[in-house]
């Protein structure tokens, strides 16, 4: 950066002189910045494109660059190097609408983070910067890792938001009870069975017992990719209570290779019925109701 | 005194159905009413209805075991009826089954059981 470049002379104090005070460091951080806003802010946007390689329009990134790059220098000249303070309130502000941005967009880490410190790149002294310059810009730099630190931590904050918004509607979606025939209903379980999604599931089945007064229940493990010894506990839970409510309970769909699991792990199923298809199920439900199947054309 | 549950008749099979809160001197009162009900009717069949009872904790879990133990040992079946979700997974949680008891979503379905059970004669189960 061309700090060489503005005059000298207009620096608050002359060069070597004594104890330079944190508001001094920051007035003339600002007064720099500000001064040299036109190249310094294209130079950032320039190099922060490249990290970006054109994912984001170059008008859109310009107008957020700029727009941090005026609040970084109202920051200064109201609060100094202080980046928590009230001057700074609409920095933060924009950082967090940035890194919130990019998180949704699926930038990485590094990437957001970059937008920040690429400034560091830009503002970066040259051979001839004068040594108090120097130090202002080490107070400048430390500045902006904190504000990159923000900017990333802001960044997880939303990924986590994400997450847990996806692990929601998950639950919502993966949990629903079917019936299959009068006095019949299933559950297709999908995914991974832990506590909260066993207390969904049982919560609804149970409800569906009651709804539909079905007195059999038959769950679908076909699209549970493993079954281990927590998974068969909560398994276990859910038929209990089935069975308390009195209601018989059928568990379906166990592939060969877990079937295998089971047995090397020494769970007991005990007298529960277990069969390898859902329509092996339904078939053995519907015995146990009473109704007979047999194929229109006359053999069974 | 606290209000006791009533036991009441219909054919073989004795109906119990708790509305109120389950106490446990209630609950005590009910084992000996019922025990000596079944003497005196000769019934071969109890049905406890349990759609009221929202709460439950060990001691009703207990209780509704070894009330099926005593009828069992007069030769009358105890089905417990219209237990609701919420209790079902609560007694899960809580660790406790309830023994040999038969349990039926709705009273008529309950019925139905003790009625196949009384057609099966002696060997049936």
């Amino acid at each position: 950066m061309a700090y060489a470049a503005s005059d000298r002379s207009q620096g608050p104090e002359a060069e070597g002189a004594n104890p330079v005070t944190k508001q001094d460091i920051s007035a003339r951080l600002a007064e720099l910045l500000a001064e040299q806003q036109e190249s310094l802010g294209g130079a950032w946007v320039e190099a922060v494109a490249r990290t970006l390689r054109g994912r984001i329009s170059l008008a859109e990134l310009d107008r957020e660059l700029r727009e941090l790059y005026a609040a970084l220098i109202q920051g200064l000249r109201g609060d100094g190097l202080d980046w928590q303070g009230d001057a700074y309130a609409e920095l933060r502000a924009l950082l967090a609408e940035l890194s919130r941005a990019r998180a949704r967009q699926g930038f990485t880490p590094t990437e957001t983070a970059t937008s920040v410190l690429a400034a560091k790149d830009v503002l970066a002294p040259a051979d001839d910067t004068p040594a108090e310059d120097i130090r202002s810009y080490l107070q400048l730099s430390k500045l902006i890792d904190a504000l990159g630190l923000f900017t990333l931590e802001v960044y997880a904050k939303t990924r986590e938001e994400v997450i847990s918004a996806q692990a929601e509607q998950l639950m919502e979606l993966s949990t629903p009870v079917v019936k299959l025939w009068e006095g019949v209903v299933a559950v297709p379980l999908v995914g991974t069975l832990d506590s909260a999604r066993t207390q969904v599931v049982m919560e609804k089945l149970l409800q569906a017992l009651v709804d539909t007064g079905s007195d059999q229940a038959i769950i679908d493990i076909t699209g549970v990719p493993a079954v281990d010894t927590e998974v068969a506990q909560h398994l276990l839970k859910t038929v209990v209570a089935a069975r308390l409510m009195g209601a018989d309970c059928i568990i379906s769909g166990i592939r060969p290779q877990i079937a295998q699991t089971i047995v090397a792990l020494g769970i007991q199923f005990g007298d529960i019925v277990t069969k390898s298809s859902l329509a092996d199920a339904l078939k053995h439900a519907l015995r146990q109701n009473g109704a007979d199947i047999t194929r229109s054309g006359g053999t069974a | 005194m606290s209000e006791r549950v009533p036991v009441l008749k219909i054919g073989d099979v004795l109906l119990v159905s708790i509305q109120v809160e389950l106490e446990d001197q209630v609950v005590l009162e009910l084992q000996d009413d019922l025990a000596s009900r079944i003497v005196e009717s000769g019934a071969t069949g109890v049905i406890i209805d349990i759609t009221a009872v929202e709460i439950v904790d060990s001691f009703v879990g207990r209780m509704l075991a070894t009330t099926a133990s005593i009828s069992r040992l007069l030769d009358a079946q105890t089905v417990v009826v219209g237990m609701r979700p919420a209790v079902a997974i609560t007694l899960v949680e809580l660790g406790l089954s309830l023994g040999g008891v038969r349990t039926a979503l709705t009273l008529e379905k309950g019925l139905e059981i003790l009625a196949r059970r009384g057609n099966a004669g002696p060997a049936g189960r």
